[in-house]
């Protein structure tokens, strides 16, 4: 019998940890201030944490106020990475506008271009074909992977498991593999157009997802293998960082934050869209609300992720020969060969990629559950080529605004841990 | 669901499957803490700002080099093919609230302001308005009243000027030529 077999998702057992009242700072929601003796006493070291340091996930500053090793005062300082996204988009047609949103979020990429998508097409009324949503619904899944494996390698990084840093990025790249052979890039794919997807997946694709597929779930069991039982990783997790429910929805937490918190709340299962009413998968709910319960979550919405992957790819294939995108000409571009024998599509083409297509006046709101939880596209269009205001709920930007919470009587050491378990993007948190 | 209670309705839209709540902004803490409350929507899931300057009429100056202004609807494009409702006021701020329900619903609140006029914070409703609340500030110089906090978020603290009005030049500085210019 192997290690992973012995240790495979058999989680700590332990009594339920929570806490009375609330642990949200007051009157500052976001910034925890030690108190007024304790700042006459001078034995207050205010240190700053980043904003270049290696654990910090980015370019995120904390100032931390120390009382010993004890973390008495923290307020998190972010924007360094602001670059602008929204006004940008606004200078944009729709139609090149996609390109921004996948580098807000920089590793969920796939999901929040599908949001904005989203929020084009509820404008437009455009119906999506069938094959389209379901490449979609197994891209985003794929990616949602991709994302926990990123977050699982650098937060065990900055706990000090640094194989799981290798172990996790092997698996990445087959996924990025994946993307390419797809789309044609590895990050940033821009796949997703207006009406469906640019192009039709690959031959090769199903057969070498497949084999994805397959490898997945023994991976994770791996992961599982190198930590959870393993002292350390316990030691620096297990009662590390608690949230209550009531703290969770009142400083607006979701994903996997809230549900290692104890409430059942996924919008695939919730407000389903795209294909996910027609998929099988459970929604992983822990009660611990620590950073152990984060990654459980993550563990656990990996195996689930790649189970959805599954399903896609069977209906991908039966669905093969399939329009992958809709069919109208005045926000779709013309397929290519037409382009040489049709006027009609040369003009098209033309106008789609000078000027754009008008989208209705109207606002919306395009809401999905991200692999960082409730990510939202709110678009404002006064029916021209160009997007009146966008605007992007980004989960990770509330995300870090919860770590004051987190780690009011915390060491300075699992400190690291909690604001590593938020899993916060710098590029979602400052757009 | 039905929204006729809510302090300081102005009117409830229903558009593209959504629910729009104008309210009035003297009565906004009034009408937030009865959604919270009475209609369940516990989670604040968004607030932004958008700024309507130039929204159905002519354009407004968009590039710091030109005086008259650039008509923001006429370059690269042929203009609208009609001009879109009028708004009430130029700033919007908009609040994406959630119920989380079995049933679960969604409501965006709208609330409709002046340059210079001031809006009541929800942060005491909503812990998570917060950042979000600075985010506006910073991005349109919306002041929320009450906010305990209300200092810029992503841009410098030594910034000048708020970078999503409309107003706000894009396109960088203006060059010069000549020194007689």
């Amino acid at each position: 019998m192997s290690v992973t077999e012995k240790t495979a998702g058999a989680p700590v057992m332990r009594a339920p940890t929570t806490y009375e009242g609330t642990k949200i700072p007051h009157p500052i929601p976001s910034v925890l201030e030690p108190s007024q003796e304790l700042r006459a006493s001078g034995d207050i070291l205010e240190v700053n944490f980043g904003p270049n340091h290696p654990s910090t996930h980015g370019v995120l500053r904390l100032v931390a106020d120390l009382d010993g090793e004890n973390v008495v005062g923290l307020r998190a300082v972010i924007g360094y990475l602001h670059t602008g996204f929204e006004k940008t988009m606004e200078q944009k047609s729709y139609w090149k506008g996609i390109t921004y949103p996948e580098r807000i979020d920089y590793l969920s990429f796939q999901n929040n271009e599908l949001e904005f998508v989203l929020a084009i097409e509820k404008l437009l009324g455009l119906e999506v074909p069938e094959k389209a949503t379901w490449v979609r619904t197994c891209l985003c899944e794929l990616n949602r992977i991709h994302s926990h494996l990123v977050w699982l390698g650098t937060a065990a990084l900055e706990l000090g498991a640094i194989s799981m840093f290798w172990y996790c990025f092997r698996e990445r790249d087959r996924i990025l593999d994946l993307f390419e052979m797809v789309t044609g890039v590895r990050m940033h794919t821009r796949y997703f157009q207006t009406g469906g997807v640019a192009e039709d997946v690959p031959p090769g694709f199903v057969p070498q997802a497949r084999e994805f597929v397959k490898v997945m779930p023994g991976a994770v069991d791996e992961y599982e293998g190198l930590v959870d039982r393993n002292r350390i990783w316990l030691e620096r997790t297990v009662g590390v960082g608690i949230l209550s429910a009531d703290d969770a929805v009142a400083m607006g937490q979701s994903g996997p934050i809230l549900r290692a918190s104890g409430v059942d709340w996924d919008l695939r299962k919730r407000e389903p869209y795209l294909a996910y009413g027609e998929v099988d998968f459970d929604v992983p709910v822990y009660s611990g609300g620590d950073v152990y319960d984060r990654y459980r979550v993550h563990m656990d919405e990996m195996r689930e992720s790649t189970r959805i992957v599954s399903q896609c790819l069977d209906r991908i294939e039966q669905l093969d020969g399939e329009p992958w995108i809709a069919d109208d000409r005045k926000v779709v571009l013309p397929p290519r060969e037409e382009l040489h024998t049709s006027m009609e599509a040369l003009i098209h083409h033309f106008k789609i990629v000078t000027e754009g297509y008008a989208v209705p006046e109207g606002q919306v709101y395009a809401v999905i559950e991200s692999p960082r939880g409730e990510a939202a596209c709110y678009l404002v269009s006064n029916g021209g080529t160009k997007p009146w205001r966008v605007h992007f709920r980004a989960p990770s930007f509330a995300a870090t605004a919860l770590a004051p919470t987190l780690c009011r009587g915390e060491l300075i050491a699992n400190m690291i841990a909690v604001v590593g378990s938020l899993d916060g993007v710098m590029g979602d948190v400052d757009r | 669901m039905t929204y006729e209670g809510v302090p300081g309705l102005v009117e409830a839209v229903e558009e593209y499957g959504e629910t729009t709540l104008v309210v009035d902004p003297a009565r906004l803490t009034e009408a937030m803490t009865h959604l919270r409350d009475e209609l369940g929507f516990t989670f604040l899931s968004d607030v932004c700002g958008v700024d309507y300057l130039g929204w159905d009429g002519k354009g407004v100056a968009g590039y710091i080099g030109t005086a008259g202004g650039r008509d923001l609807n006429a370059p690269g494009s042929q203009g609208l093919p009609k001009v879109p409702r009028p708004k009430p006021k130029r700033f919007a701020v908009s609040y994406h609230l959630l119920a989380l329900r079995e049933e679960p619903a969604r409501v965006r609140v709208q609330a409709f302001l002046d340059d210079g006029e001031a809006i009541a914070s929800v942060v005491a409703i909503w812990p998570a308005a917060d950042w979000f609340e600075r985010e506006t500030y910073d991005m349109f110089g919306i002041v929320f009243d009450g906010h305990p906090n209300l200092v810029r978020i992503l841009m410098d603290d030594d910034w000048e000027g708020h970078p999503l009005r409309k107003d706000y030049p894009i396109g960088g500085e203006p060059v010069r030529f000549s020194s007689a210019e």
